[in-house]
């Protein structure tokens, strides 16, 4: 049986790549895929805690089903605003909208 | 055996992570990370919660994922470029000590703090000796409409204000027609921008 | 095995002031398409009806003239209806209730008038009451998705403005990258305590720190997380940097909204999280709550950073971004207070009586700048209010109370707000922080008085465009500010019922 750290391990491991994307990639929509990935190892978290630690109980795969709704309205909503940009700039390179003057 | 697999499943969901994070080209970090959806669900079926290996798979790397791609083609996002203006050099090196800091202290924190500590062994009977069953799609959705219907409903709410907000930002202005049709409708300068995957930089 | 529980189990009355104002913003989604374009005063003034009726439940509510069933959860204890959420919905709602009155005319002479702002608008506020009223964490991550997912949508309303929507792009992908934060620090704190709900919560940390487990790592790093979600939200230091930007960039009366929404959501759900969920979580060795010492630290380099940058500031958006920043940092200190066994009931009080100050301040001083601006966006500079008083002497009058009730002025609510912050800390002992708290409040005094002497002492051309809904709001921001410093027995009464579900 594997046990549960690994699991854990695998999604701090895809939590820290998306984090990496989010902050490093100069494209919108890739940052916005980084976001995508974050949100995805929340879920791995949150399906193994649930399975190791309370099985009878399903609130950690309810939670993971919120997460999945709430993913799919901040795609919806960034990729909206991102083709809105682009109408304008013919651009959805971060940098070029500034994003990063912090 | 059960390792094993998990070893092979764990590479490829890391691995196809890192090939998305590198990609320059958007259509392959897309492809990459559908994929990487596609191994998450596999965990999701390990660990028993077949539900949402199902969802995952229809819902995230499905419907998501095809939204992204959708809106790459769309707008032909061209590569990213390899050289980065000067005053954002240190941005990248500054996330990856970031990212590495982080990845250690959880790392650690998980490992140290002994969670699931009954040996590392899922369990699979309850207290009483019964076999466990795992969620269901109707226990999932009896949950869903019982213990979690507060969110349940913040969440409709939310879907709502996400396709409102869409309209809202993505409509040009009131009595134009959109561009995008405008685009579709005059081809040839449609056809003399380089869309994803011609410029050959990847 | 499935049992359907039945509607009474779900203790609806108890959260009359959120369902009515989710009723009233779906019902105004679909009304707002059979008002015609150029009417859209109507639904602005059913958006006002609908923030109106649910305030008033909710006043009724907080002052025990009806009985809700308050003290009890409601939908299965992932609600909880108490004196704070009634507060809390108080705030929200006339902060969003200034946002619709404020935002009318400049929608229409910037020809940004749509109806669905107002629904948007009625949305996010549902989302920060929610938060304040989450019994769960699973309520406090959908909740601020709610809260902010149409903030984005707002900082973006201006059409083919680069400044708006590269704000709103600029706020979405930070405040997503925060609630990535946030829902992981989430799956760690379920993953060491086994639950969502805070009473679950604060039952199992006492388990764990009275076993000594090694579980408590994972806590540790799940409350860090949540923190660094929230902090985000309410423009804490090192969460900061998206302020100024978004604040300079969104629409004006999208961020006189804003400003104060999203800090009452965030700080409410800090709360809850901290002092309902984790105020037991103290490690070893230890007199105060693990998180107090990080809390303490973040709100003594917010108000620095805030209140020093706030001074080179010379766009009047970007110096009220700084200020908002500062102002964070006051009410983190009474966060910090929650920490200290014994005073987590005083320094919630404190936060909710700043939070009221704050709102009819900070929308004020916004509506000023609304006001001042022309049609394009521009004209936001300092500059632009030199000898504001000779034009328009009620205007920079009520600008006048409202930079001096944010600089902590005597008889304003600022002061007020202030004051139990500070008092809510030296309870707590936590002595060097409230010292810098009240000298910064000094620096602060010296930007706020430089509008003032801006309006007031130069020779200049400023202009303001006043009509009636931005007036009344701009009136009512600036009589709220008078009336709640003169009486401050009304903000400490309204938030005298509070006090902690658990432990405490």
């Amino acid at each position: 049986m594997i046990p549960l750290w690994m699991y854990l391990v695998v999604a701090a491991g895809l939590f820290v790549i998306g984090m990496f994307g989010v902050l490093s990639r100069r494209n919108a929509i890739a940052i916005l895929m980084g976001i995508e990935l974050m949100l995805n190892a929340v879920n791995v978290n949150l399906v193994a805690f649930w399975r190791y630690q309370t099985p009878t109980k399903l609130s950690g795969q309810a939670f993971a089903a919120f997460v999945f709704a709430v993913a799919a309205a901040e795609a919806a909503v960034g990729l909206a605003l991102i083709i809105g940009i682009y109408r304008r700039k013919r651009s959805v390179i971060a940098d070029d909208v500034n994003l990063l003057k912090w | 055996m059960e390792l094993t697999l998990f070893v092979i499943v764990g590479a490829i969901a890391l691995l196809s992570a890192v090939m998305m994070l590198i990609s320059e080209n958007a259509v392959y970090s897309a492809l990459f990370l559908i994929l990487n959806f596609a191994a998450i669900a596999f965990f999701y079926l390990m660990l028993d919660a077949g539900f949402l290996a199902m969802v995952q798979l229809a819902v995230y790397a499905g419907a998501i994922m095809v939204l992204f791609l959708f809106v790459i083609m769309l707008l032909g996002a061209d590569p990213v470029r390899h050289t980065t203006p000067r005053k954002l050099r240190w941005l990248p090196k500054a996330a990856m000590v970031l990212a590495v800091i982080f990845l250690l202290t959880a790392s650690v924190a998980i490992i140290r703090g002994d969670v699931g500590a009954v040996g590392g062994v899922a369990p699979t009977l309850t207290a009483d000796g019964q076999p466990l069953s795992f969620g269901s799609p109707a226990h999932i959705g009896w949950l869903l409409f019982t213990r979690y219907v507060l969110p349940l409903e913040i969440v409709a709410l939310l879907l709502l204000v996400a396709m409102v907000g869409a309209i809202v930002l993505t409509r040009d202005s009131v009595g134009k027609r959109p561009p995008v049709v405008r685009r579709l409708a005059n081809p040839p300068a449609e056809l003399e921008r380089p869309i994803v995957g011609e410029s050959g930089q990847s | 095995m499935f049992t359907v529980p039945s509607l009474s189990d779900l203790n609806l009355a108890a959260t009359l002031p959120a369902t009515l104002l989710a009723l009233g913003a779906s019902v105004l989604l679909v009304l707002d398409l059979f008002v015609p374009k150029g009417r859209k005063a109507l639904t602005a003034w059913l958006a006002l009806a609908v923030l109106g009726v649910s305030l008033i439940v909710a006043l009724l509510s907080l002052g025990d003239v009806v009985d809700l069933g308050t003290g009890e959860g409601a939908f299965f204890g992932l609600y909880i209806a108490d004196s704070f959420t009634d507060a809390v919905s108080v705030i929200v709602l006339v902060t969003a209730m200034l946002g619709v009155a404020v935002a009318y005319n400049y929608l229409e002479r910037t020809g940004m008038q749509r109806g669905e702002y107002y629904v948007l608008l009625l949305f996010s506020a549902l989302g920060a009451m929610l938060m304040g009223a989450a019994g769960d964490l699973v309520t406090v991550f959908v909740a601020l998705e709610l809260l902010s997912i149409p903030l984005y949508i707002l900082s973006g309303f201006r059409w083919r403005d680069e400044g708006s929507e590269e704000s709103a792009l600029k706020y979405f992908i930070l405040g997503a990258f925060a609630s990535g934060f946030l829902v992981y620090g989430i799956a760690l704190i379920y993953g060491a305590t086994g639950t969502t709900a805070f009473g679950g919560i604060w039952a199992a940390t006492r388990d764990l720190l009275a076993a000594d487990a090694a579980t408590k790592y994972v806590l540790l790093l799940g409350a860090g997380m949540v923190l660094a979600g929230l902090g985000f939200k309410v423009a804490a230091v090192p969460f900061h940097m998206w302020t100024p930007d978004v604040y300079q960039g969104a629409p004006t009366s999208v961020v006189a909204y804003m400003s104060v929404a999203a800090k009452v959501g965030g700080f409410a759900a800090l709360v809850r999280v901290l002092a309902w969920g984790l105020p037991d979580f103290v490690l070893s060795g230890q007199s105060a709550a693990a998180w107090q010492s990080t809390v303490w630290l973040i709100a003594a380099l917010t108000m620095i950073l805030g209140n020093v940058v706030a001074v080179a500031q010379n766009n009047l958006k970007r110096l009220l971004a700084y200020s908002s920043i500062a102002h964070a940092g006051y009410i983190l200190i009474a966060v910090a207070a929650m920490g200290t066994a014994g005073v987590a009931n005083e320094a919630a009080r404190a936060v909710v009586i700043y939070l009221m100050a704050y709102a009819f301040t900070n929308v004020g001083a916004f509506a000023v700048i609304v006001a001042v601006e022309r049609d394009d966006g521009g004209h936001t500079d300092i500059d632009n209010v030199r000898g504001l008083a000779k034009e328009q002497p009620v205007l920079a009058a009520s600008m006048a109370v409202f930079m001096l009730s944010l600089a902590g002025v005597p008889l304003t609510a600022g002061f007020v707000g202030k004051w139990f912050v500070f008092k809510a800390g030296l309870a707590a002992d936590l002595v060097p922080v409230t010292v810098i708290g009240v000298l910064t409040s000094a620096i602060s005094a010296y930007y706020y008085l430089r509008v003032i002497w801006f309006m007031y002492f130069e020779e200049g051309e400023g202009k303001a465009q006043i009509a009636w809904p931005l007036a009344w709001g701009i009136s009512v921001a600036a009589i709220g500010t008078l009336i709640l410093g003169f009486f401050p027995y009304l903000l400490s009464d309204m938030a005298r019922g509070i006090a902690l579900a658990f432990g405490g």
